[in-house]
């Protein structure tokens, strides 16, 4: 398992995936998100 | 990477142990997802901000990646990622961060 019982840092993508749905996602995962961002490439 | 993120990998690093940090990406296109992999593991290629000739050598992923998607709920997947896994370029991203991955991160399990 790569998620269950980490610590995860999210760095989502406004264009791509954005960080609140990296978190939701490895939350349900069993991961503690720690830090979550979207960035944007202009 | 814009250099506050650097920062906090880096805070967030020190504060938890490279071993228990996962970063997990979401990048549109292989090249970009492939430069913030590189920055969380070998050090910021740009040698522009904080993680410049730091190599934290962390877990990376992207979110679209199948050994991400598999660990995640697949309702909770789908509804957060479904769109965009038809739209991007989902093998040549994880073919690009699984590179970086393979070559720079201190964790191989």
């Amino acid at each position: 398992m790569i998620l269950k019982g980490r610590k995860v840092i999210a760095i989502g993508d406004r264009d791509g995936i954005p960080g609140p749905a990296i978190e939701e996602c490895v939350k349900s995962a069993g991961a503690e998100v720690v830090f979550a961002s979207t960035e944007c490439f202009v | 990477m814009d250099l506050e993120i650097q920062q906090r990998v880096k805070d967030l690093t020190e504060k938890y142990g490279a071993e228990n940090i996962v970063v997990v990406l979401g990048g549109s296109e292989a090249e970009a997802a492939g430069l913030s992999a590189e920055t969380v593991t070998a050090g910021d290629p740009t040698y522009a901000g904080p993680l410049a000739g730091i190599s934290l050598g962390l877990r990376v992923y992207h979110i679209l990646e199948e050994e991400i998607k598999n660990e995640c709920d697949p309702n909770v997947y789908d509804e957060q990622c479904g769109m965009m896994e038809m739209v991007l370029d989902v093998e040549a991203i994880s073919n690009e961060v699984r590179s970086i991955r393979e070559q720079y991160t201190q964790f191989k399990d």
